[in-house]
């Protein structure tokens, strides 16, 4: 979507405050909410595309308004309903619905060394065939859906060339919406400044995005 | 609406007498971004720990020992080792530059967020800079969870336009001469630069050329400065 989280160029943003020794979590419950969203995940009714297209939904003022965990605080809460784990309800009192049987929960403290060491690979050992090869001039495709996407505006449209193939990977733009995870190859692309910004850009510098097949046309 | 909502939280958890966290006077020493009401978001996000904790669906000790992971245990000064091995071992830099994944493992790490892993190299011609436009991405086992100021649209908005302005912020001033490649992290490829070595540093051991790294080097806002004068072999 072309949502206000898609920034890449965006001007009138300010300055950038650098913090000097910044604490991992300003506030204990940004880290509630760090914790939160990852022992939820567990239980596998929703993928890191489908979260991050959550996030997108939030309106875009309030996008702006809201600091980092505010955000994910809003669509965890969105996201959880959707899910069919907790009802609007619950949320609004505070409490389980009457007739709700209490779970066991899927994500224990035995489970945290393994997820944080391992992770959740997002590439799939199947064959399909590259639609590009590296070194080969490509153009980003002139698309804007409504659904989540992974291609950001400041490229679309603009010539690149296949620096990598990364090998394949699930394709976020059907697996946000749990419509398949699609998996294609997945390429880092080389943008030169100038293509992307004009002649104000430095012709020295370039910009690299990973693509997928699905954003590509030959060039 | 959301008023209601809030009251109505507001009401469950002082019914449930907890207790107000520290942190809401400790959020007024802040001058940026994470300070919306937050005595409200503290008490909403209690609630819904408690709520989600009643219903069975998560496990009080997992959300401490994942907080206390990302608080204590994995930090920058992974990728700082990373990065003086890469400094001191030619051919571990090769293998970091060629295999990223295999070569972080060797010295034990490597998980969650930073799944596939790409190593990019600073040169006195070639300066690179990492960014998410999109969100947040953010390779977490070698540097940890992002700093604000990654996260934020300041950021995120200008590090692809306007790479050297950035940097300038950063109170780094590139010579006109020197290739700036910026990496969005736009899919689940994680980024970590290895900048240059610093002048000064010849006679230093691993462990001390490790602690010269910042994250801000490993992320290519900054680069490494020369060491102390006086810090021996």
């Amino acid at each position: 979507m072309n949502g206000v989280h898609d920034m890449g160029g965006m001007h009138g943003m300010g300055p950038i405050h650098h913090e000097q020794n910044e604490p991992v979590f300003h506030m204990n419950w940004e880290g509630r909410v760090f914790a939160l969203r990852r022992a939820m995940g567990a239980w596998g009714k929703w993928n890191i595309d489908a979260s991050r297209y959550e996030i997108e939904l939030v309106p875009p003022a309030e996008y702006l308004r809201m600091s980092y965990y505010e955000r994910q605080f809003t669509a965890f809460l969105e996201i959880l309903v959707k899910s069919g784990l907790v009802s609007r309800a619950e949320i609004d009192s505070g409490k389980p619905s009457d007739g709700t049987s209490k779970q066991s929960p899927a994500f224990t403290v035995d489970k945290v060394t393994p997820l944080v060491a391992k992770g959740v690979l997002t590439s799939r050992d199947v064959a399909v065939a590259p639609h590009f090869k590296t070194g080969q001039r490509v153009r980003a495709r002139n698309m804007h859906p409504v659904g989540h996407t992974r291609l950001p505006r400041y490229a679309r449209g603009k010539v690149g060339m296949i620096e990598r193939d990364y090998g394949v990977f699930v394709f976020p733009d059907t697996n946000a919406h749990f419509l398949g995870e699609k998996p294609q190859h997945l390429y880092s692309v080389r943008f030169a400044a100038r293509e992307l910004w004009g002649e104000q850009a430095s012709p020295r510098d370039s910009v690299y995005v990973n693509m997928w097949d699905d954003y590509l046309e030959p060039a | 609406m959301t008023t209601t909502r809030r009251d109505f939280l507001t009401a469950a958890v002082t019914a449930a007498g907890a207790a107000m966290s520290p942190d809401v006077s400790h959020a007024q020493d802040h001058d940026h971004d994470h300070q919306a009401v937050p005595s409200d978001l503290t008490l909403r996000v209690k609630a819904l720990e408690s709520l989600l904790v009643e219903k069975g669906l998560v496990d009080r000790p997992a959300l401490d020992a994942l907080i206390d992971t990302y608080e204590h245990k994995i930090g920058p000064r992974n990728g700082a080792r990373v990065v003086a091995r890469a400094w001191v071992d030619p051919a571990y830099k090769q293998r970091l530059l060629t295999d990223a994944n295999a070569a972080i493992a060797e010295l034990g790490y490597g998980g969650q967020q930073g799944e596939h892993m790409q190593v990019v190299e600073n040169s006195p011609k070639v300066h690179n800079l990492v960014v998410c436009t999109l969100c947040s991405c953010y390779p977490w086992p070698v540097l940890g969870l992002p700093p604000v100021w990654y996260k934020s649209a300041p950021y995120r908005s200008r590090a692809v336009i306007d790479p050297r302005g950035v940097l300038r912020e950063f109170g780094l001033e590139l010579a006109e001469d020197v290739e700036v490649r910026v990496w969005d992290s736009t899919a689940e490829l994680r980024y970590l630069v290895v900048p240059e070595r610093p002048a000064g540093s010849e006679g230093l051991s691993e462990e001390e050329l490790a602690t010269l790294v910042t994250r801000d080097a490993m992320v290519g806002v900054a680069k490494v400065m020369s060491p102390p004068k006086g810090v021996s072999a």
